[in-house]
């Protein structure tokens, strides 16, 4: 049986060299990040920003009309409401803003909306969540992806150098910036499933740039001689067929939910596929990239397990 | 070879079939489950709301109403403790909250403090010149907001359970929130309307000269009274007598009714010791009207016409449905606090089960795609990794059955993102030993230099991981605690699958069909 190759035996790229070009597209894609978030910010869902949401599916299988419902519900005089299909042409999600006034007006209005729409709708989901709960959902969000990105930088350095820790972390920070990114240029709505996403994310993009320090590390105390260019290269090379294989079977995975695993799930699947994406980029031209501008040296920490007999080094 | 000893073999054997034996109750139906193969130890997985339907509601507790209360009712008892010492004081008032009195001349201050102390030794007494100042302390409030949560929790239990809701949970949430989690309900707008009504519930006497139809807004109470709202009607009032006749805790049942005029009403049954004053109450007082107010407003007030003992009737305007719901707020119990809603998330069996549906088609295909591409990826490795692969799934199902872990819709993306990230560690190891294959090194020895070294790598390459995972976990949130328990069991399994289970099979073939390049063709 002829196997699939992706990636050919030995390769020999020379990643490094494009190591400036890389920088200045990452500092492209972050510089449109952060004019989009002057510009856009982000489109908070409820979890953050509180307020109504309604999932609504016309039980009149063939006119759903959407200006209707439109109309409909701007009867109630409710503030700023955003209505749009959701997956399918029969469903749509209703967004209506909190409402002036304590929770008794915020429930009256999930009421309001479902004896309204009672006719021609059933309610698939109703959500509300109050100022307070978005505001501590807020924070929560901003420690749980601090602390993520704080332990790993922890662990790297204690299994590595502080110089790894620090490239590391520079690429994760890039990563999650840029998938927030994302979702401000493209406006998809942020909430809880996106924080998810993001840590998720950074979960992978780490495993990544684990993977390959693992070898830059090793080839490190083996290749003595060669200068850290050669031995950066020459590690992203050696572990280049596993990173693109195991990119596109978390791909693959990810594809699948988004096209199959249902309209709640896709905008966290294509939050991922961006950070699958950006975290393989970023693992090689940031993290790795970030590693020349340090000198490391090699082998001064002799660890038992990644000695390398005398008779395998070079020279 | 060592790696092939009998026990490992065992080991593994062992634990596919426990896992398998963990996950099978997931794939029969209710019905197979209970006839043909009620012998299986384990569970169905839990669904979150999100997936089997149902509401979430996160309620607050208002303690500052109960502050304002116990210290009002602290203030009584200042009074009567004085009295009884028979100590001078004048202008005992509550400032914010702050209770403030002057003693009059030829008191001693100590033995003022040790009054007040008395009553709860607790409590913040400052005392300047002649003026005395009493706050509740952080500890007064804890201890109030404890027995204040402990009792709201069984009142909101008491209430929901009477509506007949299926296994509804409701636990404390920090200091003073409770979480009601209520599967299967979509539509919790009963449930909020019962849990919105604190239901104190008192009968007292209406001022005996002054009616309805002499009040309006601007009216002022005299002292010693109070002017209250018709609940049904906001713009009439009620004279009403500050002085409790009977209270909601004597009542002993209250069902709902129809009254002479077969208008709804709620009958209700009080107390020996409520009916007995009930009785004193109302037969000093035939001819006056009394008020029944509930939550501060007048249900109604009718004329007393005889005396009235254990049992009588609160008629008004109201619906059926309405006498149900105050019948049984009444017989559950006073709220100790009001409650509001912070947040509420309600999912109907429709999308429940397109979701569902959803989750199990993504699996299927996501398991199909991953294994073929491994299979033309890897070969006859690729088998391997795809029976390891197999083992992983069976294992994330049997422990979320085991551990009784609630699998949400983002849980069934963790699973489905675990298939194409568990394939890692073996094809970090895979890679590994090619590597060492045509660093000329012989088929064996290659295979056990590649998991030497592949190893370390997966684990630092997965504790990393893990610790996103867990960082995820402490975020909190329902279903986004699902995914992060989905992605943390998905890692441990991964590993245990690759470093043992992978290693076993890819020795036990190169043992059997001796030594043999085959499968690192390409």
């Amino acid at each position: 049986m002829k196997l699939l190759r992706l990636v050919p035996n030995n390769t020999n790229f020379d990643f490094l060299r494009i190591k400036v070009v890389a920088f200045f597209f990452s500092l492209i894609i972050l510089s449109v990040t952060f004019i989009s978030l002057i510009i856009n910010n982000l489109n908070y869902g409820i979890d953050f920003k509180g307020g109504i949401l309604l999932e609504l599916r016309s039980k009149n299988l063939n006119t759903p009309n959407i200006n209707e419902l439109r109309e409909k519900i701007s009867t109630l005089n409710a503030g700023e409401v955003s209505i749009q299909n959701f997956g399918k042409d029969t469903d749509f999600l209703v967004r209506i803003q909190k409402q002036e006034g304590n929770q008794k007006e915020q429930i009256a209005m999930i009421e309001k909306v479902k004896s309204l729409t009672d006719k021609d709708y059933t309610v698939r989901r109703s959500e509300f969540v109050g100022p307070v709960v978005g505001d501590e959902l807020k924070t929560a969000g901003i420690y749980a992806v601090s602390l993520a990105l704080l332990s790993i930088m922890i662990y790297i350095w204690f299994r590595f150098e502080w110089q790894f820790s620090i490239a590391a972390i520079l690429a994760l920070i890039h990563d999650v910036l840029t998938t927030i990114g994302l979702f401000s240029i493209l406006q998809l709505e942020f909430n809880l499933a996106t924080i998810a996403a993001i840590l998720t994310t950074a979960g992978y993009s780490i495993n990544d740039t684990v993977v390959i320090f693992d070898r830059v590390r090793e080839n490190l105390r083996r290749y003595k001689s060669k200068t850290h260019y050669f031995i950066y290269n020459k590690s992203i090379n050696e572990t280049l067929s596993r990173t693109v294989i195991t990119s596109v079977t978390t791909l693959l995975a990810l594809f699948i939910i988004f096209f199959f695993g249902g309209a709640v799930l896709s905008d966290f699947a294509l939050a991922m596929i961006w950070g699958v994406i950006i975290g393989t980029f970023s693992s090689i031209f940031v993290a790795v990239s970030l590693l020349t501008y340090f000198n490391i040296n090699k082998g001064e920490k002799v660890d038992d397990r990644t000695n390398v007999p005398e008779y395998e080094r070079e020279n | 070879m060592k790696s092939l000893s009998k026990i490992r073999f065992i080991l593994i054997i062992v634990s596919v079939i426990i896992g398998i034996v963990y996950s099978v109750p997931n794939f029969l139906k209710k019905s197979q489950q209970d006839q043909s193969f009620n012998f299986l130890p384990g569970k169905k997985i839990n669904l979150g709301l999100d997936l089997q339907g149902g509401s979430y509601l996160l309620l607050k507790a208002k303690m500052d109403v109960v502050f304002a209360e116990k210290l009002e009712s602290l203030l009584s008892d200042i009074r009567s403790s004085l009295r009884k010492s028979k100590v001078g004081y004048k202008k005992l008032t509550i400032q914010d909250d702050t209770i403030s009195f002057q003693k009059r001349k030829g008191f001693s201050n100590d033995k003022i403090k040790s009054i007040i102390f008395s009553l709860d030794k607790n409590l913040i007494v400052e005392n300047k010149l002649n003026s005395f100042f009493i706050k509740f302390s952080e500890q007064n409030k804890i201890n109030i907001t404890k027995s204040t949560m402990t009792q709201a929790i069984e009142i909101v239990r008491r209430r929901i359970d009477e509506t007949g809701t299926n296994e509804p949970s409701i636990q404390q949430q920090g200091t003073d929130r409770i979480i009601v989690q209520l599967p299967g309900l979509d539509d919790p707008s009963r449930i909020k309307k019962l849990l919105g009504k604190t239901a104190k519930l008192t009968f007292q006497l209406a001022h005996p000269s002054i009616f309805p139809e002499d009040l309006n807004k601007e009216s002022k109470a005299p002292p010693g009274f109070v002017k209250l709202q018709e609940d049904k009607n906001p713009d009439r009032f009620y004279m009403i007598n500050k002085r409790v006749m009977v209270s909601g805790e004597m009542l002993k049942d209250a069902s709902p009714t129809f009254d002479r005029n077969n208008s709804p009403s709620v009958s209700f049954q009080l107390s020996p010791l409520g009916g007995k004053k009930f009785g004193r109450v109302t037969g000093k007082n035939i001819g006056r009207a009394f008020a029944i107010v509930l939550d501060g407003k007048v249900v109604s007030a009718p004329v007393i016409q005889t005396q009235i003992f254990s049992t009588g009737q609160i008629t008004g305007t109201f619906t059926v449905q309405e006498t149900n719901d105050l019948a049984l707020v009444l017989r559950s119990g006073a709220l100790p606090a009001p409650m509001v809603i912070l947040e509420e998330r309600s999912v109907g069996p429709g999308l429940g089960s397109d979701s569902i549906a959803a989750g199990k088609i993504a699996s299927v295909f996501g398991l199909i795609a991953v294994m073929v591409f491994m299979l033309i990826t890897y070969g006859m490795f690729g088998i391997f990794a795809n029976i390891a692969l197999i083992c992983n799934i069976i294992f994330i199902i049997a422990l979320l059955s085991f551990l009784q872990a609630t699998l949400t819709l983002p849980g069934i993306a963790g699973i489905v993102l675990t298939m194409g990230m568990a394939v890692d560690a073996n094809v970090l190891i895979f890679e590994r030993i090619k590597e060492e294959f045509n660093l000329g090194r012989n088929i064996l020895e290659a295979i056990e230099a590649g998991f030497q070294r592949a190893i370390s790598t997966i684990i630092d390459a997965n504790l990393t991981t893990l610790f996103a995972a867990l960082a995820l976990f402490s975020f909190g949130s329902g279903p986004i605690k699902g995914f992060s328990v989905t992605l943390m069991i998905g890692i441990a399994t991964s590993m245990f699958t690759a470093i043992v289970i992978t290693k076993y099979i890819v020795l036990l073939y190169s043992k059997r069909k001796g030594i043999n390049s085959v499968f690192l063709q390409g």
